[in-house]
């Protein structure tokens, strides 16, 4: 039984392409397309004052490398254009009397106009306008008090954030989606391939055939499922090792807890494989069903949106979903290092969930062929 | 072409679809799904981030300073440790995603050097969620550092004046005010849902009758190859219509998304959109016999380009220059921009010329591709 599997998918040259070609698509292309990071600020400058210290103001911004002055509108209206037009992101204009209020020693604002739309950018980009504006003001404080007060040695104290990122130490998006895209091509891959294999059986007729023969269901189930248990292995070394010496992410954990892991992991991603073919006759109807597992799935997980932003009640669904335990597996033993002894709480929620969901398909299949 | 074959040809297609649970299924529970999921389960924004801090001085300044920690609502102060090891632990475990180390000197470097640093560590596994509660941390220091330089002139005996000269910040957010990311993603899911729905479904029409054996009865009828093509898309092309306005709805009414633009707008490009991806779908359908490849096919170039080089999550704008090349190829990308513009914007056709005029471009080379695709032999 294990050997007819093997042959059947080493054979079959369609399903070594379906195997290995998208996964690794998948991993370049998220990889390059997938960031939130704001590197670049597309920016417009209108500078109504024209003092010396408005123009000051103004190079800061153009000498900033995350801001891209790409035009000098000369009105409001043409500004609001622009942005309209979603040419820039990032608004900034700067009132006629910008200078003579600051050599008056009071307060001038530095009006920001933001495209909302992308609000993760525009929340982004506020930040950054906020560090150049406090930089600036700063330093013009220092030297207004320094021409007035010479007599004073100005200390003004001031306290500052010094940052210090852990386990990703310039913030790369990479490094937090590639371990993700590991866990979530494994998915993808095995869920498909199970619930494919033995609705073609049955769409051919062959499970029939084999259901004759002296094999008892438990055996026929784990003679399908472990090819399927060994090739997820060898799909997520690959993705894995692709990803990692791709995109240099490094790995600082022990291969053997990620092993652990992901074997759990397997088995409850086999058990949801298994459990589609028993509602479907078609393959159509295993890849539509596969969907409606397989969206929720990875929109729980936390691959891409933080599970702490979720409201309370999906919060909770998420703990249903076997990912969410594998991705913080595969994050702290790609990018943090840790081991068994802060990861096992994820991998015993792992197990429980996968002999549970395992319990349930075998259940199911047994009936299913009555 | 006859108007009899071609009703006839639609009727049929049609009553497949109703017939058949699963499809119906798709057409309309994956928008709902969708919408529901991304709707509640997508959010960027970082609020409550988990911190835990180690106060090495525990002086009134160091105090105060955690103070306005605890009353920003952006965090939640869970715990004080003692020792570097506790705060390494609780990180690693993700007990806390920002720490806050309070140096043994900090109100000496306050008052003696005037410039005191304070540690800020983040967790930078998830770098989004690292940068957001940076820039609130940064935001928060700050406050208290000018409150502190204002007591200091004050107990000098400078003029309260010498510290005002300083710049405000004073912020406009244009089209999603409150930065709901809800907002900002919800627009872009309708084109998932396009492109999830009618790839998957019309992938398959013209394989299915190959599988069938049914295909050899159409072609013995005397029906053209362009009224297979019209008769088989127009029942899907409705059904996209319809999964469009309940995403429309829905986002609408039930997600309070804002929808500033025009009706006519949203429909005319959607039925671009449609006409594309529909497009698409059948040219794949008529190459690939086989059900199963044809809906892979279908997924890899109509799913995955959407998803990942639409700009309907990930910014386009930040992506290396080569990726944002091949982005102008993804028809996804026009849509996607006209609309958030239709949604949040609520900017008239003139504004989104360009992206509509490519749209409408595409539509029309894919439904000329789409016409020819189709020959009525059998091999």
């Amino acid at each position: 039984m294990l050997l007819k599997e093997f042959l059947e998918v080493k054979r079959d040259k369609w399903e070594r392409f379906r195997l290995l070609v998208p996964p690794l698509i998948q991993m370049v292309l998220f990889g390059y397309a997938a960031t939130f990071e704001v590197y670049h600020v597309s920016t417009a400058v209108l500078d109504l004052d024209h003092s010396q210290e408005s123009r000051e103001m103004v190079s800061r911004f153009t000498g900033n490398g995350r801001f891209d002055v790409e035009a000098l509108p000369s009105s409001s209206q043409a500004m609001r254009g622009l942005i309209d037009r979603s040419k820039i992101t990032v608004g900034i204009r700067i009132n006629p009397q910008f200078g003579e209020l600051l050599r008056k020693g009071q307060t001038a604002p530095l009006q920001v106009i933001v495209d909302g739309t992308n609000s993760n950018t525009a929340l982004l980009a506020l930040d950054y306008v906020g560090q150049i504006a406090a930089r600036f003001s700063s330093d013009y404080q220092r030297d207004y008090m320094n021409r007035i007060f010479p007599e004073y040695q100005v200390m003004l104290p001031s306290a500052k954030m010094e940052e210090r990122p852990w386990y990703n130490p310039d913030l790369d998006s990479q490094w937090f989606f590639v371990p993700g895209l590991v866990g979530s091509i494994a998915l993808m891959t095995i869920v498909n391939v199970t619930s494919f294999a033995i609705v073609r059986e049955r769409e051919i007729g062959t499970l029939e055939q084999i259901m004759v023969t002296p094999i008892r269901p438990i055996e026929f189930i784990l003679g399908k499922t472990v090819p399927f248990f060994v090739l997820g292995l060898i799909e997520v070394a690959l993705v894995a090792v692709a990803g990692a010496l791709w995109f240099g992410v490094p790995f600082r954990g022990n291969p053997l807890v990620m092993l652990l892991g992901t074997s759990l992991f397997l088995i409850s991603s086999l058990a949801v494989g298994l459990l589609i073919s028993t509602t479907c006759r078609t393959q159509q109807q295993a890849f539509a069903s596969g969907f409606f597992y397989l969206t929720p799935a990875f929109t729980l997980s936390g691959f891409a949106f933080p599970i702490s932003s979720m409201p309370t009640v999906m919060q909770w669904i998420t703990y249903l979903d076997p990912l969410r335990y594998y991705l913080v597996v595969l994050r702290g033993t790609f990018l943090k290092g840790t081991g068994l002894a802060i990861l096992w709480p994820q991998m015993v929620a792992m197990a429980i969930l996968g002999v549970a969901m395992f319990a349930v398909s075998v259940a199911r299949f047994e009936k299913s062929l009555d | 072409m006859s108007p009899r074959r071609l009703i006839a040809m639609s009727r049929k297609e049609f009553i497949q679809i109703v017939r058949d649970p699963r499809s119906l299924l798709i057409a309309l529970l994956m928008p709902v799904m969708q919408m529901v999921l991304l709707g509640y389960g997508v959010s960027l924004d970082a609020k409550n981030i988990p911190v835990y801090v180690y106060d090495q001085e525990g002086s009134q300044d160091s105090q105060a300073l955690l103070k306005r920690f605890q009353a920003s609502p952006y965090f939640d102060v869970r715990k004080t440790v003692n020792s570097y090891r506790d705060l390494r632990y609780a990180i690693d475990s993700d007990r806390c995603k920002l720490a806050i180390v309070i140096p043994f000197d900090f109100s000496r470097k306050l008052r003696d050097t005037g410039f005191a640093p304070v540690q800020v560590i983040v967790d930078g596994t998830d770098d989004n969620t690292a940068n957001l509660s940076k820039g609130y941390a940064r935001a928060v220091i700050a406050r208290f550092s000018a409150d502190v330089q204002h007591n200091w002139l004050q107990r000098q005996g400078m003029p309260i004046a010498a510290s005002n000269g300083n710049i405000s910040v004073d912020t406009r957010i244009w089209f999603n005010e409150d930065l709901e990311s809800r907002n900002f993603i919800i627009p872009g899911i309708v084109a998932l849902v396009m492109a999830l729905v009618g790839a998957l479904l019309t992938s398959l029409t013209i394989a299915r009758e190959w599988e069938r054996g049914t295909m050899e009865q159409l072609l013995s009828t005397p029906i053209t190859p362009s009224e297979v093509m019209l008769g088989k898309l127009i029942p899907y092309f409705m059904v996209g219509m319809a999964d469009a306005a309940l995403c429309l709805m829905m986002s609408v009414w039930w997600f309070g998304v804002p929808f500033r633009g025009t009706l006519a707008s949203f429909f005319t490009t959607t039925a671009l959109f449609l006409i594309v991806i529909l497009g698409i779908g059948f040219m794949i359908s008529v190459a690939i016999r086989n059900q199963l490849g044809a809906s892979m096919i279908a997924l890899l170039v109509t799913l995955m380009p959407t998803s990942l080089l639409s700009g309907y999550a990930f910014p386009i704008d930040q992506m290396p220059a080569a990726v944002r090349a091949i982005t102008y190829l993804v028809y996804s990308r026009y849509y996607v921009t006209i609309l958030k513009a239709i949604y949040l914007k609520g900017v008239g056709v003139k504004a989104l010329g360009a992206e509509m005029t490519a749209l409408a471009v595409y539509a029309a080379v894919i439904g000329l591709l789409a016409t020819r695709a189709f020959r009525k032999t059998l091999d």
